[in-house]
Parts: C-alpha cells; sequence; structure tokens
C-alpha cells in the first residue's frame, strides 16, 4: 500500500452472485439452485433421485446416501429462501424405476416438501414420465414471465438466439485459473439470453462448458458461474481453460 | 554390485544373446551375428558368455563334485559347455528333493531364475515317459510381462539342447483369446505369467482341473511385489493355489533386501518364516561407486543437476554403455535434452520412462539390446525387467533416496563380470551430496533400507472374495481360513473379513438397503454364489490393482501417438503453451476427441512436464546417516570444499543438527517470521507435519502464511514468531488435527478413489463402455463425501484411512519423530537467515504453499537470500575454504 489514503469513490453494489437472463433479475445460489425473488421461485435441474440404488441393481453398490443427500441440500436452500414455488428441471428420477425404489421416510419427505409448495415437475429424458403420486404436477415445458423452463435447451436457429430459456440436462461445470492453479466446479451458464443450471444430485458429473454440446448453445460471450462451498464465483468466458 | 563367481570370457565365440538378461543371457550355441555396424574394438566387451545360469567357474577350477549332484543329461550338458553349477543353485535342488519352499536372495547375475527352474526341469525330465505327465508343473510369476517373455525365451533353448519335451509357455494379457482357452483345456508344463494373469486363470471354474497337479510356483522379483498391493493380490492367489494343489512348493527369488526374515514369511505357505529354506547366493566384487565432484557451481536447491550434464556427457563418452537414472519423468525429459544440446558426437542416446508410448519404450529396449545405444536416460521404468549386458556404467543424477533402491540401480551395471560395477552419482544440490554420501557409506556398510512390512489391503481383500466366487461356491469359514494363511492377511480378524464378504454381497451398508440386488447370494447348504454371470464379467474386465491417474494421449497433427500424460497436467496448459515431452519441444494445440492435439514447437520458454509420482521420499535409514554425517565435522573433510564450507559458516552463525535431537531456527525475515526445523524425515512427513504445524499456530494466533516442505528440512512462516516450540511439535497433534485434515485433504480423496476402483465399487471398464478419466459417469469426490458423512466407518473409508496413514502422508514416521523428540529440541533464536536454511527458502514458490501472503516472497530473488545467509564472510560465491 502506498500514497495517503483516499476516499473510496462510491461504486455501485457488485454482487457476483445475481445475473440477468431476458432482463429477468436471478440470483444463482452456490448449492447450485437458481432464485427469482420477485416471483418466490426456486429452479433445480438434474437432482436424479436413485442413482445409487439404479448402479446397485447391476451389481455397482454405491452408497444408497445419495437421494437422503439430494434431498437435504434442497430443503436447505428451500429454508433459507422464501420460495413459495419449485421448479424441477427434469432427470428429478435416474430411471423409470427411480420412484418405485425410493426408501419410505424419503417418500414422506418428499411428500411433505410437495404439500408445502407449488411444486412442478419437468419431465427429462430420464424421467419422461415423472411418477404423479408423491405431489406437485407434471410438465414437459413451464414458462413464467418473460422465461421458459424445459430439460434440454432448444437447439434454436443459431447460437445465442433463444431468449429467456433456463434449462438443464448438460450438468455444466468449467474451470479457470487462480495463481496457475486450475479450479473446475460444476457451474450456471448464460449469455443473459438462455441459461443452463448445473445438476443439484448428489453423484452427478459434470460437461466441461467449452464441450461443443455446450458452447454451441450460447453466444460467444457467456458468463459462469462456479459453485464455491459459501458462494458463487462469476468469470467471463475469457477466463474458462479447458 | 557384482557378486558371483568367475565369468569364461569366450571371444572366439560371439554371442548374440547375452544382451538380454542378467542370468538370463542366451546360451552357449546361439552364436547370432554380430551387429555389422559396430566396430570390433566396441564389440568386444558385448561378446562374453552369458547363460541362463548366469556365470559359471573357469574349466580350470572343474570339479565333477558338483556336477554329480546332477542327473546324467543335465551333467552332461552342463560339461558339454565346461560349466559348473552354482552351489545355491544345487541348495535349491537340495530343497526341492525335501517338498520344501524356498527363498533364494542373490545379486543380479547369480543364475538365480536357472536355479529358480532347475529343480523343476530335473522333476520333469525324471517324469518323461511316465505316464502322468500331462497338466501344469511350474508356474512362474513375474511382475512384468516383458520378463516373462524373455524368460521363456531363455529357458527353451536348455529344454531344447537337452532334448526334453517340456512344453513352456507364456500367459499375459497379450496371449490370443484362442490360446488361452486352449492353455486351460491343455496347461503347459511351465507356464509363466503375471499375478493380473493368475488371478484371472484362477477366476474360472476349472481351475481346480488346471492347478491340480501344480507342483511348483516361482515367483520372480519378489522384492519388487511383496508390500505391494499387487503383492497382496498375488498372496491371495497363492493361498488358492494351495488349497487347490496342497503339495505345492513355493520358490520366491529376489534381491538382496533389508529383512530376509520377512520375505520368508511372505512366501511361506503358513505365513511364518519357518518350514522355508533360505538360500543366499555369493557376494561378488565390490561396486566402484565415485560421487561426481562438480567443476562447475553447486547449486544451493533444486534437483535437475543441469550444472553437471556437461559432466555426464563426459563419462557418457568414455563408456561403453551408460544408463542414466534420474527419479522423475520430468528430470528424464530435463537430462535427455540437455545432453542432446551438448552432443557434437552424436551419440546414440535414447530416452526412457513410463508415460511413452509403449511401442518407443519397446523400440528402445531393442535397441539397447542389440547394442545400438550408448546411453538411455531412464526413470525407475528401468528397474526392473530385461538387462543388458553390456551396461558398463550406472549414472544416477539426483539423490538417490535409498540404499537399496541404488544398490538395485547400481546391479543394473556390468551383471556378469568379475569385474566390479561400476556407478557415478550425480547430486543437484548441496543437500544432496550429503544424502549421496550417505547411501555411498550405506552400500559399502551392505545395510539397506526397507519399510516395515504392512498389512494386506481391505480393497484388495474385496476383490479377491468376487473373484473368488466367480470360479464357484464358497463357504466363508472355510475361505477364511485360507486367506489368513497369506502373510499380508496373517492379522486380518473374523470381523474385517466379514465386512468384506457383505461389501462384495450387497455394498456393505449399514441400511442393508441393496439386499434385493445381492452380487453374491447364500444358498441353504451356507454357500455364496456369484448371483449373476454380468458380475463375472465385469470382475474380469477390472481385475488388478494397479489404478492409473487418468490419463490422456499425446498425438501429433500427423495422428503418431507419442504416449500419455497425466490429466491434471494437460489441465494446466493453455492452447500455444509449449512443453517437452518424448525429447522434443511440444506445442499444445487443444483438446481433440479425448486426446492432447500437438505440434512441434517453435522455441519459447518450455513447460517440463511436472508429472506427479516418481518422487519416492529419503528413507528413514539414510536420513539417519545425513543426520550423522552433519553432527560430525571429522567427516567433513570428504566432502567438496562448497559444502563443508557452507556447514562450517552453520556452526558459525547457528549450530548444526545433532544425530538424534531436533534442531529448530527462528528468525525474521522481511514483515515475516521463519521457522525451520531440520527434522530429515522424508517429504511425505514433512508434508503431513507442515499441514499440521500450520493448524496449530492458527490456533496460537501466530497467523502462519504458509509452509514448504523438502526431503529434510521443513519452513514455515507467519506473522508472530512461535515461542513456545516443546508445546508446538508435542505428540498429540497426531490426533484430533490429524483426523480433521486428513478427512478434508485432496490426498484422502484421491486414495479413496483407488480404494473404490479397487474394490470395485467404482468400476474402470464395464461391458460395453471404457470409460477415460473423463468421462466417469458419476464423481468419486462426491461419493466419497456421501459415505464420509452417512457412513463414516464404511470399509472402503477405513482402506482409505489405512493407505493415506501409510505411504503419502507417513505417519508413523512423524510419530516415531515426535516421540524421539520430546525434551530434546533445540531452539535458536536467529537475527537472520542460516545457511542451512536458505535450500529450503529457495523452494518457496516452487511448491504448494498455503494460504495467502506469498506472493511477496516470491518476488524476493534468489541471490538475496544466499547474501543475506553469508554476509560477513569472506566468501561471496565462490568456492574456496572458508579461513577459520
Amino acid at each position: 500500500m502506498s500514497g495517503a489514503a483516499e476516499t473510496p469513490a462510491p461504486q455501485p453494489e457488485r454482487r457476483s452472485d445475481r445475473l440477468l437472463v431476458n432482463g429477468v433479475e436471478l440470483i444463482a445460489d452456490h448449492c447450485g439452485a437458481l432464485l427469482w425473488p420477485e416471483r418466490r421461485l426456486a429452479v433445480v435441474a438434474d437432482l436424479h433421485f436413485e442413482k445409487g440404488s439404479a448402479f446397485a441393481e447391476r451389481g455397482q453398490f454405491l452408497p444408497p446416501y445419495d437421494t437422503a443427500a439430494t434431498l437435504d441440500k434442497l430443503e436447505a436452500v428451500l429454508a433459507r429462501h422464501a420460495v413459495e414455488r419449485l421448479v424441477c428441471l427434469g432427470d428429478s428420477f435416474h430411471d423409470q424405476g427411480a420412484a418405485a425404489r425410493l426408501p419410505a421416510p424419503i417418500v414422506r419427505r418428499l411428500r411433505d416438501l410437495t404439500a408445502r409448495h407449488h411444486w412442478i415437475w419437468i419431465a427429462g429424458n430420464h424421467d419422461p414420465a415423472p411418477p404423479e403420486d408423491l405431489g406437485g404436477s407434471v410438465e414437459t415445458t413451464w414458462t413464467e414471465g418473460a422465461l421458459t423452463f424445459r430439460h434440454e435447451a432448444e437447439p434454436g436457429p443459431k447460437a445465442g438466439a433463444v431468449f429467456g430459456e433456463v434449462s438443464g440436462h448438460f450438468h455444466p461445470k468449467a474451470a479457470v485459473r487462480v495463481r496457475g492453479k486450475r479450479i473446475s466446479a460444476p457451474c450456471f451458464i448464460t449469455d443473459g439470453r438462455r441459461l443452463i443450471l448445473p445438476a443439484f444430485g448428489a453423484y452427478t458429473g459434470g460437461l466441461h462448458v467449452l464441450d461443443p454440446a455446450i458452447a454451441g448453445l450460447l453466444a460467444p460471450r457467456f458468463q459462469v458461474m462456479l459453485l464455491g462451498r459459501r458462494q458463487v464465483f462469476a468469470f467471463p468466458h475469457s477466463a474458462v481453460v479447458g | 554390485m557384482h557378486l558371483c563367481e568367475i565369468a569364461t570370457e569366450r571371444r572366439e565365440r560371439p554371442q548374440h544373446g547375452g544382451k538380454c538378461g542378467n542370468d538370463r543371457g542366451g546360451l552357449g550355441e546361439s552364436a547370432a551375428l554380430q551387429e555389422p555396424d559396430i566396430p570390433p574394438w566396441r564389440a568386444f566387451p558385448r561378446l562374453r558368455a552369458r547363460s541362463i545360469l548366469g556365470p559359471v567357474s573357469q574349466p580350470a577350477l572343474l570339479s565333477d563334485s558338483n556336477l554329480s549332484a546332477l542327473p546324467p543329461r543335465f551333467a552332461a550338458w552342463f560339461r558339454a559347455r565346461g560349466w559348473q553349477p552354482h552351489p545355491h543353485q544345487l541348495q535349491m535342488l537340495r530343497a526341492a528333493d525335501a517338498g520344501e519352499s524356498a527363498l533364494l536372495i542373490a545379486p543380479t547375475g547369480g543364475g538365480k531364475t536357472l536355479a529358480g527352474f532347475l529343480p523343476s526341469l530335473v522333476d520333469l525330465a525324471a517324469r518323461q515317459g511316465e505316464s502322468r505327465t500331462e497338466g501344469l508343473h511350474t508356474l512362474y510369476i513375474s511382475p512384468l510381462k516383458a520378463l516373462a517373455v524373455d524368460i521363456h525365451r531363455n529357458l527353451t533353448q536348455p529344454i531344447e539342447e537337452m532334448g526334453l519335451a517340456i512344453p513352456c509357455e507364456t500367459r499375459t494379457g497379450d496371449t490370443p483369446q484362442s490360446k488361452r482357452q486352449r492353455q486351460r483345456r491343455k496347461p503347459p508344463a511351465i507356464l509363466m505369467t503375471t499375478p493380473e494373469s493368475l488371478a484371472l486363470l484362477l477366476s474360472y471354474y476349472d481351475a481346480p482341473e488346471v492347478f491340480a497337479g501344480l507342483k511348483c510356483v516361482i515367483i520372480d522379483e519378489l522384492h519388487a511385489l511383496a508390500g505391494t498391493k499387487r503383492g497382496d493380490l498375488l498372496s491371495l492367489g497363492l493361498t488358492r493355489l494351495q488349497s487347490l494343489s496342497p503339495g505345492c512348493r513355493r520358490v520366491g527369488l529376489s534381491a538382496t533386501v533389508h529383512d530376509p526374515d520377512w520375505l520368508a514369511a511372505w512366501i511361506s505357505p503358513t505365513a511364518g518364516p519357518a518350514g522355508v529354506r533360505r538360500i543366499i547366493g555369493r557376494d561378488g566384487a565390490e561396486a566402484e561407486v565415485e560421487i561426481l565432484t562438480t567443476k562447475e557451481y553447486l547449486p544451493w536447491s533444486g534437483h535437475m543437476a543441469v550444472h553437471a550434464i556437461a559432466e555426464v556427457y563426459q563419462r557418457i563418452r568414455t563408456a561403453e554403455t551408460t544408463l542414466v537414472f534420474v527419479n522423475t519423468r520430468a528430470q528424464a525429459e530435463l537430462v535427455f535434452q540437455e545432453l542432446w544440446r551438448l552432443n557434437d558426437d552424436g551419440l546414440a542416446i535414447a530416452l526412457h520412462h513410463g508415460s511413452l508410448a509403449v511401442e518407443q519404450r519397446r523400440k528402445v529396449e531393442a535397441a539397447m539390446a542389440a547394442g545400438k545405444l550408448r546411453a538411455v536416460v531412464a526413470t525407475s521404468s528401468l528397474d526392473l525387467g530385461i538387462d543388458w549386458a553390456a551396461v558398463d556404467l550406472v549414472v544416477q543424477v539426483g539423490a538417490p533416496k535409498g540404499s537399496a533402491r541404488l544398490l538395485q540401480r547400481i546391479g543394473r551395471a556390468n551383471h556378469q563380470l568379475d569385474q566390479p560395477s561400476r556407478a557415478l552419482l550425480v547430486p543437484a544440490n548441496r543437500f544432496e551430496v550429503l544424502e549421496c554420501r550417505a547411501a555411498l557409506e550405506a552400500v559399502a556398510a551392505r545395510s539397506l533400507d526397507g519399510d516395515p512390512p504392512r498389512p494386506g489391503g481391505l480393497d484388495v481383500l474385496s476383490q479377491h472374495i468376487l473373484g473368488t466366487a466367480c470360479a464357484g461356491p464358497f463357504a466363508a469359514d472355510r475361505l477364511y481360513q485360507e486367506i489368513i494363511t497369506a502373510y499380508p492377511y496373517k492379522s486380518l480378524t473374523r470381523q474385517d473379513f466379514d465386512k468384506a464378504l457383505d461389501f462384495v454381497s450387497t455394498g456393505g451398508y449399514a441400511l442393508k438397503s441393496y439386499e434385493r440386488y445381492r452380487r453374491l447370494g447364500l444358498d441353504p447348504q451356507g454357500f455364496y454364489r456369484v448371483a449373476h454371470i454380468s458380475h463375472v464379467k465385469r470382475y474380469r474386465m477390472n481385475v488388478g490393482t494397479i489404478v492409473e491417474a487418468p490419463v490422456l494421449k499425446i498425438r501429433m497433427r500427423n495422428g503418431r501417438v507419442l504416449g500419455e500424460v497425466e490429466e491434471y497436467f494437460v489441465n494446466g496448459l493453455l492452447p500455444g503453451d509449449s512443453f517437452i515431452f518424448a525429447g522434443q519441444l511440444l506445442c499444445f494445440e487443444g483438446m481433440r476427441d479425448n486426446t492432447v492435439l500437438v505440434s512441434r514447437g517453435k522455441g519459447g520458454d518450455p513447460k517440463v512436464p511436472a508429472y506427479a509420482g516418481g518422487r519416492l521420499p529419503l528413507s528413514t535409514h539414510l536420513a539417519e546417516r545425513v543426520r550423522g554425517i552433519l553432527s560430525n565435522p571429522a567427516q567433513w573433510q570428504d566432502l567438496p570444499p562448497a559444502v563443508a564450507e557452507w556447514l562450517r559458516i552453520q556452526r558459525w552463525r547457528s549450530v548444526l543438527p545433532d544425530a538424534s535431537g531436533l534442531l529448530v531456527e527462528t528468525f525474521p525475515r522481511g514483515e515475516k517470521e521463519f521457522l525451520v526445523a531440520y527434522s530429515f524425515e522424508g517429504r511425505n512427513a514433512h508434508q503431513t507435519l507442515g499441514m499440521l504445524l500450520t493448524r496449530r499456530m492458527e490456533r496460537a494466533g501466530l497467523a502462519p502464511l504458509g509452509f514448504v516442505a523438502t526431503d529434510y528440512v521443513i519452513a514455515v512462516w507467519s506473522l508472530k514468531p512461535a515461542g513456545d516450540l516443546a508445546a508446538l511439535f508435542d505428540e498429540d497433534m497426531l490426533g484430533d488435527d490429524l483426523e480433521e485434515w486428513m478427512a478434508e485433504s485432496s490426498m484422502l480423496r484421491r486414495t479413496f478413489r483407488k480404494v473404490a476402483v479397487i474394490a470395485g465399487l467404482i468400476e474402470a471398464r464395464s461391458p460395453g463402455q471404457e470409460k477415460s478419466g473423463r468421462q466417469v459417469t458419476f464423481n468419486a469426490d462426491l461419493i466419497y463425501d456421501v459415505l464420509r458423512k452417512h457412513e463414516p466407518d464404511h470399509i472402503l473409508l477405513q482402506a482409505t484411512r489405512a493407505d493415506a496413514a501409510g505411504g503419502l502422508t507417513d505417519i508413523g514416521r512423524l510419530a516415531e519423530m515426535l516421540k524421539r523428540i520430546q525434551g530434546r529440541i533445540e531452539h535458536r533464536r536467529l537475527e537472520k537467515i542460516s545457511p542451512l536454511a536458505v535450500p529450503v527458502l529457495l523452494e518457496i514458490g516452487k511448491e504448494q504453499v498455503y494460504g495467502s501472503g506469498l506472493d511477496e516472497l516470491l518476488d524476493e530473488g534468489a541471490q538475496a537470500l544466499i547474501e543475506e545467509a553469508t554476509a560477513g564472510m569472506e566468501i561471496g560465491r565462490g568456492q574456496s575454504e572458508l579461513p577459520l
């Protein structure tokens, strides 16, 4: 530090967890959920309930606690924010048999949650027909104000030409270099027009945002928000490394 | 070290086969044409008689007493060549006659392999003509595929020359499917294979028939297998063999080791040292080992030894064939590059390390065997395996880290002769000079280092249980009784066995959630059976304990694959970055379909691959010797002047570490306080110590900013000075702090991933798909987190903690040290940095640090540090004697 102390110029408050999609102001939560405070709405993608037991069926005994862990996280985020509605962007259940495999205590917890919230299950490729008996309503897409929620981003006429779409499916992750060290984490990715959410489920792997399957969907000047332990960290596309 | 009998030189009968085997070379009659491009003066030393028998006595000394111990056909064969069997070869025969297992410890070049096979050949020859000669008689297991193939080639010859009809085959991952099936239907008399292939063979329902008549198992390079997870797997396979063929003898072949009792117990069918005959091969000529006293400026820190490469090059020029060993792959690339920069004579110098494409490695090995190379720069990739007779000089660049390892490397030179091995040690910095000196003394005193045996892994046990079930139903009680006859599992509790069995059956979770997906079913008779054939298939695809870090292929634009690098290294590259790989400067272009696309680099600063692994910590044994040298000025006169001078200034400015206590120096520097502890416990233990010290200092309000660990010392810097060192270094740091740190550390996560793969929780390969490290469908870290939270006592976490407590954290060693130094900490409060502290402070910035606040330190020039440490002395940078 050098020179005399100066009065810092007033800076507009810049919070790195805020983002603007098609003119709508949203908050990216570090657990992977998206919040729309104005509408008291939360969005999560790719819960993959019962992924563990799906593998166990084939003899690969992943720990059976993934659904409980995912639900813990979900309950925590719903408690942290005043949320009235929840949209699950598809692949909420790892496979068609997942609902039947849910342990009884989990079913009770889920029914309780869907009873206390306006709950929307959007169908995904893993769960084209989400179960009807857990509460909540099943949709293929859901439109609210300037935003449309669906499982997988529509290809659209060209990259960056789809407005107001919020989706999941790809499990995006990104890496940045900080002081020469590469740090990789699941992330939100947006070009201000569409937004893709990270996967929320406990055992979900990720696909790098530079993969053409993701990068091809957005305008070149996208932004990512990496999930940290206590907050999200926003980076411009130029900071993302392979 | 060359430790065997006198060899016959047979210049008049040039042979070629001798280049590929210490004791496994070609045989007398196999005279192949000499390479036409080798001038006669160079060809001479390559043309010595080599035999699978190892060196043989001179004809003049021949007596028939030894030959009479052999059956006539064998004696005649020896006699026809004017050869004599070694005493240890005859002792092996006697052990076989007595039906005893045997452990043969002999240095390379002692005819060890034939000693192992001779009893089987004699027995098989005697059975010829009998009706019951069918079936597998002897199983040979080697850690290397290439070695099995090489031994096969060299054993076939005496068999043919003696006119014996003994079928002898190899079985490895490269063996065609049809041949493998035939080998199970109609096994050869002698089969040469690897631990993994044995596990596979044992997983077939017909294993009882295949192995029913087995008489003998030979385990080569036992010292390299025992104590590893591959060794664990093999030990379990041996217990199966013992049940299938109770009369089977075991034969272990090992290089000279620190603890022969342990190896004898390891090889024993009862897991105890009794009942195994120990046979020791004779020592030979003393090795000639020299430490390079560089004419260049001897660096204070660093590990690359670039300063000495010109001197190494001169040695290569005057030697026939040189093996240049380095400690890491990054070092190999750099040394290779530097040698070629100086290579005005265009000497054939090659490179060999584990990341190079297999074909390229094979090419180098073949060129070496053909005598076409003058030098090979190699990592531990050449520590084991096929040997080359022509090597007459071994150079070790960088400190050897352990005396057993050094001995092994020196042994790669000049195997079969009455002349001593020649070796040159090239220390890369001042501390390494001390370490090289310590290693030299240890080698001269024949005192070797070795890790204490650790119990077998529970992950390997789980794999073995599934493999056993694949072969057929088993009863838990019997399997447990069988398993505890394996040395690594002799103390396995029934409780842990049951946990492993439960894990294999249903995942071993408290909730029993997966009861309905059982992998092993229990039938009414109490037998465990595989529930579905798909589990068998998947077991076979994933057998083995070698879990590689995720790697990516490196491909040139024209499609040529150069080799593989760890994924994390590629992650640090940006397109346009250049790096050295396979001895070439390459430019990173990008990723394409999971391969790294590169083009030739055009200069600029290369980023040498900083691969993981390869860095062994300094052994406890050498550490003790280094401390001994430091504390005894009488020993300094043999040291290079620069090093002796450095130690003298240290004595003047501070004090020298004594042989058994702990010297801790603290001093201010810049705005920070430094603490340097001279504990000499190796890099891994020091890393752990650093993590624990910084935690305690944090709690004590000293505001630690970072630490750096080397093999010799640990340095921590903080905002406030540490005062109460006794409290800081209290033994209780190995309690809660350790637990807490271990649970969070990424090291434990990596360990968990390996354990989970070996145990079969995560499958590296599953039918119909080959996952690369990049495309795992779930994340091992997340599984670890969930498991830790919901079931902290799960067997795989237990296995992970056991693994982590060894190797990478070296907690046992740290505990020993903390115990030893209680009440014996010597604290020196200095006004400024001491000479002995300079090397570790120079490492700052190259090593991982903790927390923030290191940027300022990075800016500090290395030279400033050195000048400060030596200020007031009349020496500067020179290497002249200090006038005392």
